[in-house]
């Protein structure tokens, strides 16, 4: 392939990042909007573009399970869900997490049922991020095939050894068309290298068994302190890679992407789509003379707190833009780890924790223009303010 | 910024709107430009109104949403004149391009659009029964907006329509794909 701009949606982006990392294997069940990955890269295994072992599946409980065994067995894995696919998947995420099998798998994200809805928001991805996996959100088509390439490299470094959740926005990303750039295949699979497991099940000269049982003592407790260093170690990693990769490539990588954070006297902090449309805000209202910035933290597991703390520390007043709700929480989860993270770091303007486009509801410029006004009313007020679900009339 | 160009299609499920916002899009990529192109997602009802979007822009687009203020709508239907307000949105100076029989007056009269509203009508209908025999209003309509706005020039939607046709479809198909559009770029009248 050359290096010619062309149209394409995330999902045939991500689809392509994984054809040419070309894991052994692949376990996936469709579902909308996340259904073009696994449909386009069946056609790859089907048409002898891969050598994957595709493995069709019953479920996505099937799914993760398969996945389990295939990368505990030693292989290289990926697969793709969303919503409640994603759902269904749970009870095997800390499994492959806790067994430290470095499974890389999208997510178009999609909320949850009930009532039913297919469109984006991050009710299915927030729902799991608790699970010990790492944690990826892209903005655009081109950055979900960026994330996914980084994302087996960091997923399989010795001192990580953890799944990764490669995310992109439902519909708005998965399958909006855009003009995207796709590396060539070779320097792909030289910046992602051959996968050697460190302790495979069939590796019989060396026999080890995997997640055994720890019920005695503090076992437990010790396996789980060592993951938690491992993904905090992750976020140096993820940088060392992110920014390999940016070299190859020529397009940025940091864990956290600022836009005009310098001086600006008001912040929108959020993750995913929604920040291309506070940015195009941002812009339009600083010709106006209003100092407005974005902080988008690309990578929500490690939470890069330090980073948004850092990048927040001059604004006069934050806010903090959720596309899912933690029911009967104080806020949304990106609003709950942003404030202590800005606690943490000595940052003590006022913050407004906003609801956003749930179940797909248009996040529009003129909202963004809106919640920077606020902003602004706010910062005179000089108080943190109750969370406000945005364009929707109590 | 105010570069970015914001086209509004409406139509009816199954006249190819979908297939026309992204043949404009990769048109424009063309000569190098950023583009975006989706359709407002919803169930698909053959028949049923539905919305598509183009973005055009010379610098990375950011905005992930619907378009709601367009400078360009394109209606490939003009029986949802009766039901759907394609006029929502638009700007004093926007731009309306009409598959209809109707002449600008005409159309302009049924939407009801002020005179600082430029309207243009195409047969796209017709067109495009004559030429690849289908009821495909949405090849012919690109060559309409090519003429009304030259946002993208008709040579430029030739050569975009060889390379898309090209793979699946036969020489015939292809030059009644090309001879409509050609058509109603002439054909197309303010």
């Amino acid at each position: 392939m050359s290096k010619e701009a062309f149209s394409a949606t995330g999902n045939q982006m991500v689809a392509n990042a994984m054809r040419q990392v070309d894991p052994d294997v692949m376990a996936a069940y469709p579902i909308t909007p996340q259904t073009t990955i696994v449909e386009t890269y069946a056609k790859f295994v089907a048409d002898g573009k891969v050598n994957t072992e595709f493995v069709t599946v019953e479920s996505e409980h099937s799914a993760m399970s398969a996945c389990i065994g295939a990368a505990a067995a030693g292989a290289r894995v990926a697969t793709a869900t969303s919503s409640q696919g994603l759902a269904y998947m749970w009870e095997e995420l800390p499994i492959a997490a806790g067994m430290r099998l470095p499974i890389v798998m999208a997510n178009a994200n999609r909320t949850i049922s009930a009532p039913i809805n297919i469109h984006c928001d991050h009710s299915d991805i927030m729902g799991v991020r608790d699970a010990g996996w790492i944690m990826f959100f892209a903005e655009t088509a081109q950055e979900a095939y960026d994330n996914t390439v980084i994302s087996f490299k960091v997923a399989e470094d010795p001192n990580v050894l953890l799944p990764v959740i490669t995310a992109l926005d439902g519909f708005t990303t998965t399958h909006a068309m855009e003009r995207c750039v796709l590396e060539e295949d070779q320097t792909v699979k030289d910046f992602v290298g051959e996968y050697t497991p460190l302790y495979p099940l069939l590796d019989t000269d060396n026999p080890v068994s995997h997640g055994n049982f720890a019920n005695i003592g503090n076992m437990y407790m010790r396996t789980k302190m060592a993951h938690r260093r491992a993904i905090e170690g992750a976020a140096e990693i993820i940088e060392k890679y992110g920014k390999e990769w940016a070299a190859i490539v020529g397009r940025e990588f940091d864990l956290v992407d600022t836009w005009g954070t310098e001086d600006a006297d008001y912040i929108i902090v959020t993750v995913g789509s929604c920040a291309g449309n506070a940015r195009y805000a941002a812009r339009l209202l600083r010709e106006q003379g209003v100092k407005c910035g974005v902080v988008r933290p690309r990578v929500f597991r490690p939470f890069p707190g330090k980073q948004i703390a850092e990048a927040c520390k001059n604004a006069k007043a934050i806010a903090i833009l959720d596309r899912s709700d933690s029911m009967g929480a104080c806020e949304g989860p990106v609003a709950m780890e942003t404030k202590s993270a800005l606690m943490d770091g000595g940052v003590t303007a006022p913050v407004t924790s906003y609801i956003v486009g749930l179940g797909g509801a248009d996040i529009t410029l003129d909202q963004m223009k809106q919640v920077y006004a606020e902003l602004e009313q706010r910062a005179e007020a000089g108080k943190n303010s109750e969370l406000i679900y945005l364009g929707i009339e109590e | 910024m105010s570069q970015l160009t914001e086209i509004r299609w409406h139509a009816r499920a199954g006249q190819g709107a979908v297939t026309a916002a992204k043949l404009v899009a990769d048109t424009a990529l063309l000569d190098d430009a950023y583009i975006q192109a989706m359709p407002e997602y919803g169930p698909e009802r053959m028949g049923a109104p539905l919305k598509a979007y183009t973005r055009i822009s010379p610098v990375p687009i950011e905005v992930h949403n619907n378009i709601t203020n367009p400078s360009i709508v394109i209606v490939l239907d003009d029986t949802l004149l009766d039901t759907v307000d394609v006029l929502e949105g638009v700007p004093e100076d926007g731009v309306i391009i009409l598959n209809t029989e109707m002449t600008p007056a005409q159309a302009r009269e049924a939407l009801k659009a002020p005179e600082t509203m430029r309207v243009a009508t195409v047969d796209a209908t017709g067109i495009a029964l004559a030429t690849i025999k289908k009821d495909m209003p949405n090849t012919p309509i690109v060559g309409a907006l090519s003429a009304v706005t030259g946002l993208i020039p008709i040579e430029n939607v030739k050569k975009r329509l060889v390379i898309t046709f090209g793979k699946k479809f036969s020489q015939e198909m292809i030059d009644a794909n090309l001879d409509c559009a050609e058509r109603a770029y002439k054909e197309v009248h303010e």
